[in-house]
This record gives C-alpha cells, sequence and structure tokens, in this order.
C-alpha cells in the first residue's frame, strides 16, 4: 500500500510539472510581462517606471531558458513554486500566502456544508426514487433530474438573486460577514442554490448506483436468509454502492479548500475562489499561478485518496 | 408421513402487452418429510420461479396470484412480511444456482452465515461463529477456521456453493430449496456437491425441493420427481416409475435426449422445435405443438389428470386412452 502511495505521489510530481509548464506558457502567450506591469500600474505609467516595476518584480529576465540559461523566468518560476515561495501579488503587492491563509475560512464555510449537504440530499433523493423504482415517482424524479441538470447553474445564481434577494428579500444579494451570528444569512442563498443546482446529477448517478446494486444476486440472498429490507438497505447494498460513490465524492474532498470560483464571485464571498478569479481577470501572474499550483496539488491528494478508500472498503481491491 | 410442504393450484404471473400471463400455471405439489423431489423441466419452464413462489421472493413484476402454499400446515400466502421474514432462512432455505455473485462480495463469508444465525436465534456473535466453524467443517470446507474470515472472491466456485449450502443448513431448516445448486460447477465439483447434499439430507432429514434441468441430478438425489413444461406439470411420480416408466411425450423426449445415452456417432436425439413464449401457449395441451403423439383433442382441451400406477400421474391425453401403457 505506502509502495502503492509512494508511485502515484512520484507520478504525481510529473504532473504538477506539466501543469507549472502549461501555466507559464499559456499566461505568457496571452499577457508579456509588459502587460502585467501595465495593468498593475495604469495605462498611463512611464515606460522608466514600467522597466522600474519589471525589475523589481523579477520579469526583466528573459522568459526562456535557451535566451539565458542561468537567469530566465521560467526557471524562477518552478524555484518559487516548488520551494513554496509565492512571493507577492502582482496586482497588490500582498503577501500571497497571507492572502490565502484569509481566503481559505470564507471558502471552507461555504464550501464544507455544500459538500455535506449535497451528499446527503443526493442519496436521500436517490434512496427515495430507487424505492420507488417504475413509477410514476421515480420517472418524475428522473424528469426533473435532467431538467435540473440542464439548466446553467448562472441561471439559478441570477434567478435566485431576482427573486429570493431582490422581490422577496428573504436574504442578502451578495456580501460576506465572518461575525458567526450573521455568516449563515450570507452563505444561506449560495448555498441553497448550489445544492439545487447540483442534485440532479447526483440523484441520478446515486439511483443508477443502487437500482443496480438491489438487482444483484446476494441481494436475494439476503432476503431468502430472511433480512428486512432496512438491514439489506444498511449492511449490504449500502457497503457495496459505496464503492462507485466513492469515487465521485472522495475526489472533490481536497477542492473544497480551492473555494467556488462562480458562488463566491457572484455572492462576493472573499474567498480563495474570488481571489483566483480576480487573479485571472487583473493579469495576477504571481497569484494565479499559486492557486494553479495548490489546484494540482490537491488533484494529486484527492486521486490518491481515491484509490486509497477504495482498498479500505473494497476487500477484492489489493494494490501490488 | 407428514407432508413438509403442500403446493395446490400456484398461479404465478407477469404484466406482458397482452395482460398477465401466468408463467406458473396451476401447479401442485407435496414433498413429505426426509424427502427429495426433483422439479424438472428446461429453462423458462417455470420451475425457478415455482421456487421463488414458495419463499414468497418472486421478482417485480412478477406476483403470486392464485393458490395456496402450506408449508407445516401454515399457508405462506397469509403471513404478512415480518412473520414471512422469520419462515425464509429459517423453515425454507434456498440455495441459487450462482455462487459466484450469491454472496456478498465485501462481507466476510463466516459473517454472511453469522448472519444468517443470529437473524432467527437469539445467540452470542461467539456462539453463531463457533456454529458457523462446525457447519463448514460439515461441508468439508478444509481449513475452515481460516475460511471463516476470507471474502468470496477469495474462494472457488464449489467453496462457494459450500458455503451457501453451510449457510442454508444453519438453522436446521424443514424444507430446502435448491435451485440449480451444481449447474455453474465444474463436472468433478458437481458430483462432489450432490455427494454432500445427499449425506447432509441424510442426516438432518429436512426435505429438499431440488430444482434440475440435468437427469443425471435427478436419479442421483431424487425420490420422486415433477416434471414442468411451459408452466405445468405435466408428469409425476416416484422416480422409479417416471424415469424408469415414463408416460408424457415430453418426459420420453427429455429421457431420450439425455447425451450419455446416445450411439457414438449418431446424432444426438432432441425434441424438435423449441418452447413457445407464454403468450403462444396453446390452449389445450402445452405439449401439443412438439408432440409426436398428438391426436384430436390435444390442440384444444387441457388434458386431465390420469393415474397410472399409485402416485404416479401423468396430463396427458394419450396416456388417458391408455393407462396401462403400451406405446
Amino acid at each position: 500500500m505506502l509502495a502503492y502511495v509512494l508511485r502515484r505521489a512520484a507520478y504525481g510530481v510529473l504532473v504538477v510539472l506539466g501543469v507549472l509548464l502549461l501555466l507559464f506558457v499559456l499566461f505568457f502567450q496571452i499577457a508579456s510581462p509588459d502587460d502585467v506591469a501595465r495593468r498593475a500600474l495604469g495605462e498611463k505609467a512611464l515606460p522608466e517606471v514600467i522597466e522600474q516595476w519589471k525589475a523589481n518584480h523579477g520579469y526583466d529576465r528573459p522568459l526562456w531558458p535557451w535566451q539565458d540559461f542561468s537567469n530566465n523566468m521560467l526557471f524562477e518560476h518552478y524555484r518559487s513554486m516548488l520551494t513554496f515561495d509565492f512571493g507577492r501579488s502582482d496586482a497588490d503587492d500582498v503577501v500571497i500566502t497571507e492572502r490565502l491563509r484569509q481566503g481559505v475560512g470564507p471558502s471552507l464555510a461555504l464550501t464544507l456544508p455544500l459538500f455535506v449537504a449535497g451528499i446527503s440530499v443526493g442519496i436521500v433523493l436517490s434512496l427515495f426514487v430507487a424505492f420507488f423504482r417504475e413509477t410514476y415517482i421515480d420517472r418524475v424524479g428522473v424528469w426533473l433530474c435532467v431538467l435540473g441538470m440542464s439548466v446553467s447553474i448562472l441561471l439559478y445564481i441570477m434567478g435566485g438573486q431576482l427573486v429570493i434577494a431582490q422581490w422577496l428579500r428573504w436574504f442578502p444579494i451578495s456580501g460576506f460577514d465572518p461575525d458567526p451570528s450573521v455568516v449563515g444569512r450570507f452563505l444561506a442563498l449560495p448555498l441553497v442554490i448550489a445544492v439545487l443546482s447540483g442534485v440532479g446529477g447526483d440523484v441520478r448517478f446515486y439511483r443508477t448506483v443502487f437500482l443496480e446494486e438491489t438487482n444483484r444476486d446476494y441481494v436475494r440472498t439476503a432476503r431468502a436468509k430472511g433480512a428486512g429490507e432496512i438491514r439489506i438497505m444498511a449492511r449490504h447494498v449500502l457497503r457495496n454502492a459505496l464503492i462507485p460513490i466513492l469515487t465521485r465524492v472522495v475526489v472533490a474532498i481536497p477542492f473544497l479548500f480551492m473555494g467556488s470560483l462562480l458562488l463566491e464571485s457572484f455572492f462576493g464571498i472573499p474567498g480563495l475562489g474570488s481571489i483566483t478569479v480576480d487573479a485571472i481577470n487583473g493579469n495576477d501572474f504571481s497569484t494565479l499561478r499559486t492557486m494553479v499550483f495548490i489546484g494540482a496539488l490537491l488533484f494529486i491528494v484527492g486521486q490518491i485518496a481515491t484509490d486509497v478508500s477504495y482498498a479500505l472498503v473494497d476487500p477484492r481491491v489489493r494494490f501490488s | 408421513m407428514s407432508a413438509v410442504l403442500e403446493v395446490e393450484g400456484l398461479v404465478t404471473g407477469f404484466p406482458s402487452a397482452d395482460g398477465r400471463v401466468p408463467v406458473v400455471d396451476d401447479v401442485s405439489l407435496g414433498i413429505d418429510a426426509g424427502e427429495v423431489l426433483a422439479l424438472v423441466g428446461e429453462s423458462g419452464c417455470g420451475k425457478s420461479m415455482t421456487a421463488l413462489s414458495v419463499m414468497r421472493l418472486v421478482p417485480k413484476p412478477g406476483r403470486i396470484e392464485a393458490g395456496r402454499i402450506v408449508l407445516a400446515g401454515r399457508d405462506l400466502r397469509e403471513l404478512d412480511v415480518l412473520e414471512m421474514r422469520r419462515v425464509r432462512g429459517h423453515e425454507v432455505s434456498m440455495i441459487f444456482q450462482e455462487p459466484m455473485t450469491s454472496l456478498n462480495p465485501v462481507v466476510r463469508v463466516g459473517d454472511q452465515v453469522v448472519e444468517a444465525i443470529r437473524l432467527h436465534e437469539d445467540v452470542s456473535q461467539a456462539a453463531a461463529r463457533a456454529r458457523t466453524l462446525e457447519l463448514f467443517g460439515q461441508v468439508r470446507i478444509p481449513d475452515p477456521e481460516a475460511r471463516l474470515d476470507a471474502y468470496p472472491h477469495q474462494l472457488s466456485g464449489g467453496l462457494k456453493q459450500r458455503v451457501m449450502i453451510a449457510m442454508a443448513l444453519s438453522t436446521r431448516p424443514r424444507l430446502l430449496i435448491a435451485d440449480e445448486p451444481t449447474t455453474a460447477l465444474d463436472v468433478t465439483i458437481q458430483a462432489q456437491i450432490l455427494e454432500l447434499l445427499r449425506e447432509l439430507q441424510r442426516q438432518s432429514g429436512s426435505a429438499i425441493l431440488l430444482i434440475t434441468h440435468d437427469l443425471g441430478v435427478v436419479n442421483e438425489l431424487s425420490d420422486r420427481v415433477a416434471v414442468m413444461y411451459a408452466g405445468k406439470i405435466v408428469e409425476q411420480g416416484s422416480r422409479r416409475d417416471v424415469l424408469g416408466a415414463p408416460r408424457h411425450p415430453y418426459t420420453r423426449g427429455l429421457l431420450r435426449s439425455i447425451p450419455a445415452r446416445a450411439e457414438p456417432g449418431a446424432p444426438l436425439a432432441e425434441i424438435p422445435g423449441v418452447v413457445p413464449p407464454p403468450s403462444e401457449w396453446p390452449a389445450g395441451c402445452r405439449f401439443a405443438t412438439r408432440c409426436p403423439v398428438r391426436f384430436e383433442p390435444c390442440r384444444d382441451q387441457l388434458p386431465d389428470a390420469t393415474a397410472l400406477n399409485p402416485g404416479h400421474t401423468a396430463w396427458c391425453h394419450d396416456a388417458a386412452r391408455d393407462p396401462e401403457g403400451g406405446s
């Protein structure tokens, strides 16, 4: 098992190196160091001020190693990421680690309840429609799921803000306040909207898994030995259904730390998601690469955690 | 001897485009204590559905529509869900055709037998485990202590079927239903499992309803035989009568089709045609479309039971016109 995890981690390092290269190439394909500087200083900045800014931020070096092997931006990019030396934001010179520390709290305040609520609602609803399989309840349920999946989350967000916040005034349209007594008011609307927009796909997936398992021979055996339906569900079906469900769930856990790009920026929640969106919009390379780097690391962690959790619930899975 | 199970006029049906179709149609049979009744027929003749009906485990949307299923004096159709649950695995156990998939893949096999015991008896985990170990020994699982903690995928098909048999016998049921218990296994393993079933049956005195399409298995294990075709029982009697002096042309056809009896080099005997689907069953004798001796009434008139020897009955117009036999 340990050997397997280490080998996966080694592959993961290669993936991260590739991601960092891709990011570097794509970013500087779109924006030159001059663009980054002008974005930070304003369009009317004098050429000598721009040169000064680039020198201070290390953007005065050539991009590629074949231009100057000992002093280029690509190697410096790798060095600072791999040593977790994230530096300061290109946009406003704030220390990036400090900004991450401030952003992770609001992000988790949104994503953690969203994760738990999404899974619970999805599993409960899917057990419900699976129990009523091949009745009109099941058919209407699946129909609603497909409808829910087909509508863009943007429509849920804007519709929710218009109807629930603007017209009904049940919740604020956007904003955030970390004070525990009021934070719920700000998080309620994005939570409900996110659960609603995601539940259709989840229910359809979980329903298929449950239906597949309840038709298996071992369920018939359990019935034949006199087990009740609830016991069959809890002791036999759920454990087997957990295997495919885990794939979908465990891989998502690390990303809770990254926040949600869309929800945070639409609802003005100052988490890591909106930091990422701001970095993209502001040509803020040093912040953006940090977020992408952390995202890639979390992705690798999620993949390994999924594989390990497989081995924990399915005795047929052994690593070699 | 007293009857353990008496089934009378059982009808089990499934919905289809032309209304409900009975896949088990007016089936009656009885099994005495300590007796092995073999229910024989081709795939799709309704023998497994008969067995599942006795357990009241007919898969949806199928349903038992009529008849009585009397186990030790109680009609199982009148029991509520909780009472039926106490019957299943306790008074009637079942072994299935597919040992490969009939055990839960993520639960240790010992625990699955322990669960079967503790569902019906108020015993401690340790006591149930000790009993399971003993049962594993009885069904001749080698190294039973270690196998208790094995997962199904670590056992061969034969061992899995032994675990299923141990599970089925764990609560000493009155009746054991074995649905094609050896069909999925290698020939050598088949013989071992049959030998085991026969021996356990002698020890425990449980009655067995053996479902099979294999007449060799019938000959090995059964006391009495019921032959089923297209949802109906066509001939019933002692093993010696049915296998030795069959009176229904379908039974004769089955016996002729046993490959071991074929002349070397000669083509294998077969019953021409196929079993018609339930929606195309003839109004008269179900076998009329394939019968070599059919005559005037067969197509339109359902044959009555014709008593031959004591306990030997055939549902056949040909047998009825000549009860002494001769053809």
